[in-house]
């Protein structure tokens, strides 16, 4: 069961939401994280979906997305030409003397405290997967209150666009 | 103008002559500008029906079958005949009423999320929030419904959308950013599969529902005719080409020929057009790893969905099969026609006190002219219409394949009748299917449509039976009771009929049902232990 990131141009109005994530579930596709925003073309939003599954199931999701008639391109983004990042906002557990163990962490982490109370901090921070886990682990025994993440999202690096890929069933 | 009015007009612009429905309080705007329009509005006598004839208004029209009902309750009935629609391809435009745009999402009155509810077996939908976006809409959802891989499209109407002022337009083209369907076969694969056909010592044709879709049999002939290759089809896929052309091989599937089961298995080369051999297709059949496949479909995602493919050909099957015809070869295929035929058993017929429904189904095919249309429902009567009904290069044969939605029988001969009123149409319809469907008697008597009924009485659900026997060696709930009546029950409706208890009544009785051009039902009385194959 191997993790692909689509990334997935749709038209930008109701109803397209739904109809992504009811195909994920009525063909009973695994589905990790999905985001979506805005695009340079307000008529266009962009979803960044992480799925698992063999190679059979990445090409069924690939296609019965393409069927979707708001769906209007889908590339799979590959580990290394890509740059995968999540945002995160933990609030953790600070109080007397592990205060300031965390804010060295924070500072190692390149991350960023954005709320002081007088139990608590809210730690801020960006970075694909692997960091914002490592993260978490850290922040772990110091007692975590409250955990949001936006799920992955992710884009192509180098000069290439979305626009330049063919599309899928042109493949 | 208003834009209930608009909206008939947009139907007219796409050439819509009749539409099934059955208004209510939230579509009354549109009704109100059908009743001054020349448009023919049938009003069945429950929403699932509206939906089932205009599937078979679509199928024998090759047009886009429109249905329209309220909302809430007249929305959720249609549900069933748009899922039975979508299994099966089918391009139609489904209307709905829907509360007032500002009410949506407080659960008022006759309010329901259709377009919700119908997301995973719609082509797609549109819930209309801006009167101005109509033209698009309608221009879209027959574009959308029609082309590529048909399939229903819902267009959900609010009360107030309905009533507001618009400016007149109607689109001449669409632009949809995610919605090109390929027609064309890549140049490549084309050549690669002609090269395996001639590679081929054993080919096979397998013919699903998709080239009746792409009305692509006369092209599918010239191929067989061309390249001499042997045919098998599935249930959808039954009339790509005729029985008695010395090419056809029979049907394939759990309720199929064995000898179509077996060729598939010993077929070095598989032409797959148009089907997506689900289970009940592939289920009878014996097919190795060593064939090799060529898959053509206008849908991408059904390559390699259920079986293994080596060549995809995306594109409409006609259009495929024309490429292929202006270069394919005569082959050598007579031993392997002769090894193929000589796999074929004359199954004897096993009469017994009560009406052999194959015998039935067979003496009513060499009566019936060369235009008719057989519509099925759904169990044995099923079978034994798609197994002994011969097709023709001008017959129709109409069942839900797909979903196998009993109720479906009647009132999609109703839509194939008032397609085709000069044709023939019969429904051939077990007393179960029928009692599922028998409000529709009341839209063929109000509208005299001039389908004839073949009605296999079994006093059972004699396909459920079978299944229950074969498996657990008793059955359950099979058995309806207390059945009325038929005939006179059709009597009452004014629509005439005759009881045959024995094969030795069934020729006249057939003989005057073919005799007028009234509706008319011939009931048969069936052994109950009587098997589908």
């Amino acid at each position: 069961m191997n993790r692909h990131v689509l990334s997935v141009l749709v038209e930008n109005q109701s109803g397209v939401l739904s109809r992504v994530s009811g195909l994920f579930s009525r063909r009973g596709y695994n589905i990790d994280s999905l985001s979506v925003g805005e695009t340079e073309d307000p008529k266009v939003s962009r979803m960044t979906i992480v799925v698992r599954g063999d190679d059979y199931i990445l090409e069924q999701i690939k296609k019965q997305l393409n069927k979707l008639i708001d769906v209007i391109k889908i590339i799979e983004l590959k580990n290394d030409q890509s740059i995968f990042r999540e945002l995160a906002m933990i609030k953790v557990k600070a109080e007397g003397s592990s205060r300031a163990s965390i804010i060295e962490i924070v500072g190692i982490f390149r991350a960023k405290i954005v709320d002081v109370a007088n139990e608590t901090l809210t730690v801020e921070m960006t970075g694909d997967e692997g960091k914002i886990e490592a993260f978490i682990n850290l922040m772990k025994p110091y007692g975590i209150k409250e955990i949001v993440r936006t799920g992955l999202t992710a884009l192509e690096r180098g000069n290439k666009e979305i626009k330049d890929h063919r599309k899928y069933e042109e493949d | 103008m208003k834009a209930a009015e608009a909206i008939i007009r947009f139907l007219q612009e796409e050439k819509v002559d009749t539409v099934f429905g059955y208004p209510g309080g939230y579509i009354l705007h549109v009704y109100e500008a059908l009743r001054k329009s020349d448009i023919r509005h049938i009003l069945v006598r429950q929403e699932q029906a509206a939906a089932h004839s205009a599937n078979g208004y679509a199928r024998v029209s090759g047009k886009v079958g429109v249905c329209i009902g309220t909302s809430g309750p007249g929305a959720t009935n249609l549900i069933t005949g748009i899922a039975t629609a979508y299994m099966d391809s089918v391009p139609m435009v489904i209307l709905t009423g829907q509360v007032k745009t500002d009410l949506i999402g407080r659960d008022v009155f006759q309010e329901v999320d259709i377009t919700g509810a119908t997301e995973s077996f719609t082509k797609h939908s549109y819930l209309v929030k801006d009167a101005n976006a109509l033209p698009r809409i309608f221009k879209e959802a027959f574009h959308i419904a029609s082309s590529g891989r048909p399939g229903p499209v819902l267009i959900d109407l609010p009360h107030d959308i309905q009533e507001s002022e618009i400016d007149w337009h109607y689109p001449p083209e669409v632009d949809i950013k995610g919605y090109k369907p390929t027609l064309k076969g890549h140049a490549g694969q084309i050549k690669r599969a002609l090269k395996s056909i001639a590679d081929s010592k054993k080919p096979l044709i397998l013919a699903g529902g998709g080239v009746n879709l792409a009305h692509a049999e006369e092209a599918l002939r010239a191929f067989v005719e061309k390249t001499h290759i042997p045919l098998v089809h599935t249930l959808m896929g039954k009339g790509a080409l005729s029985t008695d052309s010395p090419y056809y091989m029979g049907m394939i599937g759990t309720h199929g020929y064995a000898h179509a089961n077996r060729a598939v298995g010993m077929a070095d080369l598989l032409i797959v057009i148009g089907a997506r051999i689900a289970d009940r297709a592939f289920g009878g059949t014996q097919v190795t790893d060593k064939v090799k496949i060529v898959h053509i479909d206008v849908d991408p995602a059904e390559i390699g969905k259920n079986v293994g493919t080596h060549i995809p050909l995306v594109g409409d099957a006609g259009t495929i099969l024309d490429q292929l015809n202006e270069k394919a070869k005569e082959k050598d295929t007579a031993e392997w026609l002769s090894e193929l035929q000589g796999l074929v058993k004359e199954i004897p017929l096993k009469d017994g006190r009560w009406v052999n429904p194959k015998r039935a189904v067979g003496m009513l095919s060499d009566k019936l002219s060369d235009t008719a249309i057989l519509v099925t429902d759904v169990g044995q009567n099923q079978f034994w219409g798609a197994r002994s009904f011969r097709d023709k290069p001008n017959r129709k044969f109409i069942t839900s394949g797909g979903l196998g939605t009993m109720g479906f029988g009647l009132p999609a001969a109703v839509g194939a009748k008032l397609a085709a009123p000069d044709r023939q149409v019969v429904a051939v319809i077990g007393d179960g299917g029928f009692q599922m469907s028998l409000f529709e008697l009341g839209t063929i008597a109000a509208n005299n449509v001039g389908v004839k009924i073949l009605l296999f009485n079994n006093s059972r659900l004699g396909m459920v039976r079978e299944l229950q026997d074969r498996n657990y060696g008793k059955t359950s709930q099979v058995v309806l009771e207390k059945n009325p009546d038929f005939i006179k029950l059709c009597e009452a409706y004014g629509i005439e009929g005759v009881r045959v208890e024995g094969n030795d009544a069934l020729e006249t009785a057939i003989d005057k049902a073919l005799s007028t051009d009234a509706p008319f039902i011939i009931e048969c009385i069936v052994d109950p232990q009587e098997s589908t194959l």
